[in-house]
């Protein structure tokens, strides 16, 4: 448990306390502050990981959430982990569990490392090509392989114990990134009074300050001049800060996505509290302070462990108190490693050299380094790394070529200067501009209310950064930065190498494990397009998007295409920004409340009967009513007996209900209905038909008129908000001559069919104020009554062909009345039935579902229903299509007919096809499709419609259907199965 | 998700509306006087533009009302919010 690489002193952790976590299952200590990469490096812990596609050992590259190496998992059980995590993000707590992923059995032996040996044979855009032949050894062999091998991190099995919130939030200015820049910016912003939020990915806010000894701001150190910043800010009231906070997201309008973890710090979580928020911003005007985002040096296996990039290794000591080694070789075309090899050298870390590509180096930072002794390669390179689990050497040569030296070193650190993080904005589709001086893509034209500033904005003085997020706020403040010289340089594309590039292997994507030659391959493979070259090489794909490989890839084109990289273009930036757990989108949606359900007010009643339910859209209807031990052909055969020959009742709650109100309101539904309505009579139903404006059915339903100036409308299930949206659309915007208004009313009625030979004896008992006998309340009529003593319209109509009545009663009383109907019913053995007994009852009558016997492409004459359309209507919705001489020339249109099966026995399956002559070639000609198939207990058979070419002429033909399980044998009939005269609904 | 200005309203998000397709498409107020090209053309065939488009929205989940928008549809910049009737500015 010692920490071999932890300095005395120095850093931003708390040495008084030593937390103890665990990494593959072996134990080590670190300190308050220290991130999990922090303390395994105190630990002399490199290797951490695998890479994706070669399972080449990897350390830990970076300080920060660009890491591509260093991702793990972290959970104390699965109900708990997280895959993927990346280690420099990950605060370290006691107790804290994390395992390396993507190695089996253990990170020093992988077995798939094979695939290290086998490089060659596997190069980018191999499953592609590999994996075409044969066919057959796609499913059996290199699937389940690949699926084997693929991907990083395990997913957990058991559901997330944590749970997550969700907030809305406005605010004039938000600001991403609170390094110098942004702290700056919300500064400035806080004095104007504009609301302000702040939000930062790490723990504690300050960016690069954090890792700042020297410099000076405003007379005082940049660590006291923090705190004082911080402390300002806390006061105003109209500024939130939110650490821990990811921007992962730049939505249209300055919407911008947060991603706050809350609780991942708190060591043994508790799961009562939200382990973190999203948040959708809508902001006034967003400044980016995202920063900069150092590059590698792309060079023969730059990616052994111990190699990391240089201003990381200098945040590692000066925030956390670690040295990355003990000897330490720095490869760089950026001043900033000088910087960080002067402080690791009077830190005490050996410096082995530094390789400066630059043909020439000078300035003050080289001077300091040779003032202080370093040892510099100027206008040199490194063409070799050695060392399998640990870094132990590499090779510097000049670049004109010349003798190389061999140096032992555990760490090397590179830096290839420095990319502006212009992620959010390239998100906010702004106008990426290429700046040929720094060799990066920098923020152009915004398309939003939104500025970069600082480092982001190719700023590379801590001078520039302060007065770039000042002036940005609004306010006017003004800051003075001293004692901070700026660093210079950089370098993209693949460095000089005189061997043979093919032989050896220089990563541009650590995470993806993608190599210069990658990329050069694809180019000989034609491709010329960035985002060709992306997909094919996989180059910036997942979560790095380009962080750390976009320029050096782009420069790499560059060279082979002899194009400039501006004419290359860069590929497009997608969000999220870092990887975001689904929780945090999921939020409250989770298990009942994912989707709401709705239920009627005998729902209740339904379940306690222990009805077996359907999912009809939201809605929870029930399908059947077993008694003992019935399954649900024995159900449904019993109800439906019942319902023929007794009285049954049925919860129609969920139709659909629409008033419809006003002096034109028969006018507007002659516009809307194929049928006319001006001479239908109060009191009296009919049954509607919506088609849209193409002339296809869309919906249908029962309308009945409750006075000259109400109508009550019923829908289908499914379709109410759509009927009322199109109804609306139509009201509002092509007929707003007309006086009426439009109220959904189907939450407002429960709905109780009662139906079958005795339903009126059931009925009428509790019916006060109407007379049910056949000669006052005929078929299709209506009556505003007293039922069981609940103001109610009464329908007298069917579904089933059968006497019955549709009382709506309002909602609140649904329950009340279905019991007292109950009650009143049960001499006559009154049975509930559910959805599917009442599917098997209209089928026998050949009654239409819309969505079923229709799927959009059907118009009522295709259906049999012509005959209802209003002839001396000038208009209505459909009409006009329906005239088109496109549909009067078709004579072989689908048609809705009955099919009965020569076995009774054997039920058609739903959507099977239908053919003249089942011997015939493939592909068949297909003449139609079965829509409904069911068991009529009624008939003693099974039954089916079916939409059939020219159909109703076939009445009488024999024809096939072909089965999942042989051929059927079927003869066309009427569609109307039982009872066609109408004697029974007449009754 | 767009900040959409409802004319009755205000400014409200996407998740209140719905969107109506292309606006100006004018119903023929006869329309037995339009041959049938003119009504195919007016059933199926809608302008697809980059850039400036006039589209109708409902506030579906708010004052209920239909309106027109006048949105860039590569920028998705929104320019102006009129009600139904008035002219397209
Ligand atoms: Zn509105």
């Amino acid at each position: 448990m010692t920490q071999a690489f932890r300095r005395a002193k120095g850093g931003r952790i708390d040495r008084s306390r030593t937390l103890s976590f665990s990494f593959d299952g072996k134990s080590y200590a670190g300190h308050p502050g220290d991130t999990l990469a922090s303390a395994l490096l105190a630990n002399g812990v490199h290797l951490v990981g695998r890479s994706f596609k070669y399972h080449r050992p990897r350390g830990i590259l970076t300080a920060g959430s660009e890491e591509p190496n260093a991702l793990v998992g972290v959970g104390r059980d699965d109900a708990h982990y997280t895959p993927n995590l990346r280690a420099p993000q990950v605060e370290l707590y006691d107790g804290l569990v994390s395992e390396s992923q993507n190695r089996s059995p253990s990170l020093t032996r992988d077995y798939a490392a094979i695939n290290d040996v086998f490089w060659r044979f596997i190069p980018s855009g191999f499953y592609y090509k590999t994996f075409m032949w044969p066919k057959k050894a796609w499913t059996k062999f290199f699937e389940p392989r690949i699926r084997e091998m693929a991907g990083l991190g395990r997913s957990p099995k058991t559901p997330d114990a944590a749970r997550y919130a969700q907030r809305f939030a406005h605010c004039d200015v938000l600001v991403v990134g609170a390094g110098p820049a942004g702290i700056a910016a919300a500064l400035s912003a806080a004095k104007t009074g504009a609301r302000v939020i702040l939000c930062d990915e790490q723990a504690e806010p300050g960016g690069a300050l954090l890792a700042e000894p020297d410099a000076m701001i405003d007379g005082v150190s940049a660590a006291q001049w923090l705190q004082g910043a911080l402390a300002q800010l806390a006061a105003h009231k109209n500024v939130r800060v939110l650490p821990r906070t990811i921007a992962f997201g730049y939505f249209p309008h300055n919407l911008i996505g947060l991603a706050q973890s809350l609780t991942d710090h708190e060591g043994e979580r508790d799961d009562a509290k939200p382990r973190g928020r999203l948040w959708q911003v809508r902001a006034g005007e967003v400044i980016i302070a995202a920063g900069a985002i150092e590059r590698p040096l792309v060079f023969p296996d730059n990616d052994r462990p111990g190699i990391m990039l240089a201003e990381a290794a200098r945040i590692y000591l000066e925030r956390y108190g670690v040295l990355p080694g003990q000897r330490a070789l720095i490869f760089t075309a950026h001043d900033g490693a000088y910087r960080t090899a002067l402080a690791l050298h009077r830190a005490g870390c050996e410096i082995a050299g530094i390789v400066d590509l630059r043909p020439k180096a000078d300035g003050p930072w080289v001077e300091a380094a040779r003032q202080a002794g370093l040892e510099v390669h100027a206008a040199a390179t490194v063409t070799a790394t050695r060392g399998r689990l640990r870094l132990t050497g590499a090779t510097i040569a000049p670049i004109k070529g010349g003798s190389a030296i061999e140096v032992a070193c555990d760490t090397l650190l590179m830096s290839g200067g420095f990319t502006p993080s212009v992620h959010l904005f390239s998100q906010s589709r702004g106008k990426l501009v290429f700046d040929a001086t720094l060799d990066a893509f920098l923020p152009g034209a915004p398309a939003e209310a939104c500025r970069v500033v600082g480092s982001a904005a190719g700023l590379a003085s801590l001078q520039e950064a302060l007065e770039s997020g000042a002036e940005a706020g609004g306010g006017g403040t003004r800051h003075q930065a001293a004692n901070a010289p700026v660093a210079q340089g950089g370098f993209i594309g693949v460095v000089p190498y005189h061997g043979d590039p093919g032989a050896v292997r220089a990563f541009l994507d650590y995470q993806n494990d993608v190599t210069a030659k990658d990329v050069m391959l694809a180019l000989r493979e034609g491709m010329q397009s960035v985002e060709h070259v992306k997909r094919f090489t996989t180059n910036g794909m997942a979560s790095d998007q380009g962080k750390l490989s976009n320029m050096n890839a782009l420069a790499i084109m560059s060279a082979v295409l002899h194009k400039p990289v501006p004419a290359i273009g860069t590929t497009t930036f997608r969000m999220p920004y870092t990887p975001v757990p689904f929780g945090y989108f999921a939020g409250y949606a989770r298990g009942e409340l994912f989707e709401p359900a709705r239920r009627t007010a005998i729902d209740g009643w339904a379940a306690a009967q222990g009805a077996v339910f359907e999912d009809v859209g939201l809605w929870k209807r029930a399908r059947y009513f077993p008694r003992g031990a019935e399954d649900m052909h024995k159900a449904v055969a019993r109800e439906c007996a019942a319902v023929r020959q007794g009285v049954g009742i049925f919860d129609a709650s969920t139709l659909g209900k629409i008033e419809v109100v006003g002096p034109d309101a028969a006018e507007f539904l002659n516009r809307m209905y194929i049928n006319a309505w001006t001479k239908l009579a109060p009191g009296k139903l009919r049954y509607g038909i919506l088609l849209r404006e193409d002339g296809f059915i869309i919906d249908d339903g029962v309308i009945g008129r409750i006075s000259d100036t109400r109508f009550h409308v019923t829908t289908t299930t499914g379709g109410a908000a759509r009927v009322l949206g199109m109804m609306e659309d139509y009201l509002q915007t092509e007929f707003p001559e007309l006086n009426v208004w439009l109220t959904s009313t189907t939450e407002q009625y429960a709905v109780i069919a009662v139906q079958g030979p005795k339903a009126r004896a059931v009925v009428a008992p509790l019916v006060e104020g109407a007379d049910l006998s056949a000669e006052a309340l005929p078929h299709m009529s209506m009556v505003e009554c007293r039922v069981a003593g609940v103001p109610a319209r009464l329908f007298r109509v069917s579904f089933t062909g059968e006497l019955g009545f549709e009382i709506n009663v309002p909602a609140d009383y649904g329950q009340a009345v279905w019991e007292a109907l109950m009650a009143c019913g049960q001499p006559h053995g009154i049975t509930p039935y559910g959805t599917e007994t009442m599917h098997v009852l209209r089928a026998e009558k050949g009654y239409i579902i819309v969505g079923q016997e229709t799927d959009g492409t059907v118009t009522p004459d295709d259906v049999g229903y012509g005959g209802m359309i209003g002839k001396a209507k000038p208009d209505f919705v459909g009409k006009r299509a329906l005239a088109r001489k496109a549909f009067a020339a078709q004579t072989n249109r689908k048609q809705l007919v009955g099919l009965l099966t020569d076995d009774p026995a054997l039920l058609l399956d739903e959507g099977a096809q239908i053919v003249a002559d089942p011997t015939q070639p493939k592909p068949m000609t297909m003449l139609g499709h079965i829509t409904s198939s069911y068991w009529s207990e009624t008939l003693g058979r099974s039954i089916a419609l079916a939409l059939l070419r020219d159909g109703r002429a076939r009445t009488g033909e024999r024809l096939h259907v072909p089965q999942h399980d042989g051929t059927a044998r079927v003869t066309v009939v009427s569609p109307v199965f039982y009872d066609p005269e109408g004697a029974r609904l007449n009754g | 998700m767009l900040l959409i200005p409802c004319p009755y309203c205000g400014p409200r998000p996407e998740i209140e509306f719905a969107y109506g397709g292309e606006a100006h498409v004018v119903r023929a107020a006869d329309p037995r006087q339009v041959d049938d090209a003119g009504w195919t053309e007016f059933l199926y065939f809608r302008n697809n533009p980059r850039g400036d488009h006039a589209e109708r929205w409902r506030h579906a989940f708010g004052c209920g009302r239909f309106f027109n928008v006048k949105r860039n549809t590569y920028t998705d910049q929104i320019e102006a919010s009129y009600r139904i009737g008035e002219t397209r500015p």
